[in-house]
Parts: C-alpha cells; structure tokens; sequence
C-alpha cells in the first residue's frame, strides 16, 4: 500500500489511482498481524509464513516480513492491476493456503488494506476455507486448540471464543511492531521468496474475473476554506455558537 | 426487491440500519419494486414496529435461541438461505462493526462481489451504481456490479431517514435450524467501560483533540464538552494516540476511523494529510488553532486563531446558554 502520507491522483481516463511516485510500504495493520504471528510462535512454537498477492514489488514487502523475523515467504504473482474486488483477491489467497500451506492453525490479517479500504478479505477467506473469523482484534488469547479474542465495536468490545484454525485481522493496539534488526535483514535478502503463478492455483478464468466494475474515480469533492473567527477568545467563542446554530444550523 | 439487514444490538434496533432501509426505500421506489427488512435473532417481534415506519413492506424475522450469540458464521447462513428463497437485487447493510463483519461472509457464501462503506448510491439503467471512499477518502470510487444480488454496506450517519410513515406490512416469521456444533466462532460478551460514550463513527458531534492538547490529562476538557453536546463522541489525532494520551479506539484518519459527522470540532489539530481524510467529510468543521497556517484551516468551515485552553472555557459557557434554550 502507499504510504498514509501519500497525496492521491487519479488517472481519469482510466479510472485508476496514479501509482507513479507513490511510496509502497507494508500497511500498518499487516505489520500488526505479522508482530502477533511472531510473538506466538515465541510462546507457543511453530512457524511464521508471509503471503502476498501482487506483482514484483511486493517482494520488497515480504522482505520486511522475513526481516521482522517470519520464517519463510511465498509471492503469488499476480499482475492484474487494482480492481477493487475482494472476491477476487480472497480466492486466490484461499486457494493458495490450501495448495501451499495446508498445514496452519492461524491465519493472520491487517483488518483492512489502506487503500481499498475494503475490509472485505479476512472474512471471505475465513468463508472459503470453513473457518471462523474474528475482525478488528485488539487483543488475542490462545489456549490450546482454542482461542479468545477481543474485537473493536460501536464504543465497546467483543469478546469471542473461537475454535483453531482460524481467521483473526488486526487493527491498531493489538501489539507494538518490532523494527527489523540488522542481522534480520541480512538474513533476509538471502532467503529466497518462491513464486506461485494464478496458473498454479486451479482456478478457472471465470473465477477470477472482478464483478465489480469501475465506472467513475475522482477526487473528494473540494471543501473551500471558511471563515476565520476574529475577536479575543470569549468573544469568538460566543460568536461561533451563534455561527454554529443559526448559520451552520448544527446544534 | 430490495432487503436490508437490520441490526438489533443489546436489544436495540441500530440507527444506522434504519438509514439503510431509508435509502433502500428511496432506491426502491426508482427500480418500481418494495423495500423488505429481515432481522436474525430471537424474540424480535417487539422490534419489527419500529422498523415499519421507516417503509419496509415486509418484515423477516430469523429466528433461532443461539442467534443471541452473535457470529457471522450463522448469521450469514441464516441470511443466505433466506436471500436464495427471495432473491432480491439489491441487499443493504450498515457498514458497522456488525456489518462489516457480516456481509463479505454473506457474499463469499453467495460468491458474489461486496461495495463497501458506500457514502451514496443510485439507480441507473435499471441498476445500482454507488460510490465509496478509498484511500479514507483521498480518491471516490463509482461501481456498478456484474453480479446478482447487488451487496453494499452504508456508511453510518450519511443517509437520511425517511419520514416515518404509519402503515404497517406484513411480518413473516421463520424458525432457522442451526447445527450448535457447527458454530466455530461466536461472541460471548460485550464489554463496555463504565460510562463509554457513543463511537466516533456514529456521533453526529466529534470533539476532537491533537497534539496541541499538550497531554493525555487535558482530554478531560474535551470529555466536558461531549458531556453538553448531544449525541457526541471524543476523537483524537494519530499524535495524540501515539503519544499514548488517549485510547486509540478514538483516533480519526486514515490509519483510524473516518468519520462524517453534523460537526466536527477540531481543537490543536494541524490537519496531516492522512487525518483530513478521515474527518473532510463532516458536514460542518470548526478549527481552533494557534497557527494560522494549519492545514486544518484549509477544511475548516469556521477557523479561531487562538490557544485552545483559552476558547474551550468560554465555548463550555457559551454553548451551555444556547443549548438550555
């Protein structure tokens, strides 16, 4: 994903977000998952495999992965650009788990991608593979072949009780990511990555045809600048309620 | 035919879905069918009279003692068996944190495509077309579907309610079988802090402190003000939560909540890029500031170059005299 300071511009025409000069870094909410993965394997053993959908640059991506300390990574090229379609993206990456690593008991998301902002993902594959899910989670217990985890709602959170496998997405206050050591990155830049093409997956070109379709990408609408209240500040707080409630009509 | 989920939380029937059913009505009307309501749950039929009012035609309760647990995992199988039954074109959820759990489940099962957090959406050719943020907002994205049903979660506090109308439609009742053992996920809890107000996404009043606050003990001005607004909630810029000085369950932008409330007061707020995505489509935004050359300024409807402790005394006082009237 770019970079959350990222200005965005849009290629009209093609109604697509100009990726030119765009800064691609690992989405914050997949570090999250990727910290969570580490840290149970430290308590619990196992071992920590990175997934991206994509095409080459998401090696850079999985390289942070395995520098953060994941044991090992698996790109599955895909060069379709953005469609904004999870259905899509979630057969390929359930497919994959099934074909590549059939063996899990946890399968980690960010709770979104910054970008399509879809947050449609973890759920779908928990679907495809027969599994629960639990979203926006914050904070994750495992027992066993079982687990707790507290999930982000309206002003509250919810507690569910899952049985493993399972699908869990991480939001914000999960975990504190580590950075990557230096030994870690060198470590990493020797692994190799291995490649899955679509063509390995058993997937039918139907199947991977978007049912979403683009029609239109702009720009938010632009808000104009509006008044600067002038005055000391008991008299522009007085008069700003007035604003608020006779102009503005808000309150 | 149009169906819209409506979510029962706690025993209440959430606002958000009833602007769900509003817009389907309206979406309804230019397609020339109905607009029907389906609940899962159980014992729901006290809540069905206050869904009517908002124009659903029919009422579909599912129903099953285990649905008092909620998980998606049931849920979405009572609702698909239902949709297959009806088929309607179009499904509406709220893109809450029920919905935006819920619905993908549904349309995987389905296996069809899911718009989601739609901010508004129309009828055209004799289809649905709508428009979403992405980006948290940088950049709206205009879809239509290829497939059938058409599936989209709305964004909360963005569609109007409907007038309330007094007709009453039909309620259809249907008990929903469920394998217990089956169910591999459910919640068992809502936990709530003790005096929680309403969530950033779905207050129509954001109070919103940034790094200007100066620190974590200062929130409780702003906690003073959510106390006299109506229907407020507290929010808080990446700094501030980053900083440790406030949860980040409050935090509003790009890597937090966006949110598009009545009013959206931003006190010692710069504007970074990524937060004005979260927060640039409140209806109304007012800034307090003491640079003159924030950004946030640029968004701000009404702009005070100040130090905010100064103004938040005689903001409390002022509105406090407004609001009694």
């Amino acid at each position: 994903m770019p970079d959350t300071e990222s200005k965005i511009r849009i290629n009209h025409e093609h109604k697509a977000v100009i990726e030119e000069g765009l800064n691609f870094v690992l989405s914050p909410y997949d570090e999250y998952a990727v910290e969570e993965a580490l840290r149970l394997r430290e308590t619990k053993g196992g071992q920590v495999t990175a997934v991206s959908v994509g095409a080459e640059e998401a090696i850079v991506i999985l390289k942070k992965c395995l520098a953060m300390g994941a044991d090992e990574a698996i790109l599955v090229k895909d060069n379709e650009p953005e469609t904004y379609d999870s259905l899509r993206m979630s057969k390929i990456i359930a497919q994959t788990v099934k074909k590549k690593i059939p063996e899990f008991d946890l399968l980690l998301f960010g709770k979104q991608s910054v970008g399509a902002d879809n947050a449609q993902v973890p759920t779908m594959v928990a679907e495809f593979l027969d599994l629960p899910q639990v979203n926006v989670v914050t904070k994750l217990e495992i027992e066993g072949s079982k687990g707790t985890a507290y999930r982000e709602i309206e002003g509250a959170l919810e507690k569910v009780e899952f049985t493993l496998p399972a699908v869990i997405s991480a939001q914000k206050g999960l975990n504190e990511p580590r950075y990557e050591t230096l030994k870690g990155i060198m470590a990493a830049k020797k692994k190799e990555i291995p490649v899955v093409f679509l063509n390995d997956l058993d997937l039918g070109e139907e199947e991977l045809k978007p049912q979403l379709e683009i029609v239109k990408m702009e720009g938010p609408p632009p808000r104009e600048a509006g008044k600067i209240i002038e005055g000391e500040p008991a008299e522009a707080a007085k008069k700003i309620v007035e604003l608020l409630r006779n102009e503005a009509k808000v309150i | 035919m149009i169906l819209v989920y409506i979510e029962v939380r706690e025993g209440k029937v959430k606002k958000s879905s009833l602007e769900a059913l509003s817009e389907g009505g309206r979406r309804a009307k230019d397609l020339n069918t109905e607009v029907n309501a389906v609940f899962v749950g159980h014992n729901m039929e006290s809540l069905a009279s206050e869904v009517f009012p908002y124009g659903a035609s029919r009422i579909y309760l599912l129903e099953n003692s285990l649905f008092s647990h909620y998980s998606a995992e049931s849920y979405a199988q009572a609702l698909v068996s239902l949709i297959e039954e009806i088929k309607p074109s179009v499904l509406f959820f709220t893109a809450s944190a029920m919905g935006k759990d819920l619905a993908p489940r549904v349309t995987a099962r389905l296996g069809v495509s899911l718009a989601s957090d739609c901010t508004s959406t129309a009828v055209r050719n004799g289809k649905l077309e709508v428009t979403r943020p992405i980006f948290a907002g940088k950049a709206l994205a205009t879809l239509i579907f290829k497939s059938i049903p058409q599936i989209a979660t709305l964004r909360p506090n963005v569609f109007p309610l409907a007038e309330p109308i007094s007709e009453q439609g039909e309620i259809i009742k249907k008990e929903v079988v469920l394998a217990e053992d089956k169910i591999k996920g459910k919640a068992v809890e809502v936990i709530r802090e003790e005096g929680t107000e309403l969530d950033v996404t779905e207050a129509e009043i954001v109070v919103s402190g940034g790094r200007g606050m100066k620190g974590p003990e200062n929130y409780n001005l702003l906690r003073e003000l959510t106390a006299i607004l109506p229907h407020s909630a507290m929010g808080a810029s990446r700094s501030a939560v980053d900083a440790g000085w406030i949860d980040h369950q409050h935090q509003v932008g790009q890597t937090g909540k966006t949110v598009s409330p009545n009013l959206y007061l931003a006190f010692g707020i710069s504007g970074a890029i990524q937060h004005l995505a979260g927060m640039s489509s409140s209806k109304c935004i007012v800034a307090v500031n003491k640079d003159p050359e924030a950004p946030i300024f640029k968004v701000a409807d009404y702009g005070i170059v100040a130090d905010l402790f100064q103004v938040i005394p005689h903001l409390k006082e002022e509105l406090k005299k407004v609001l009694k009237e």
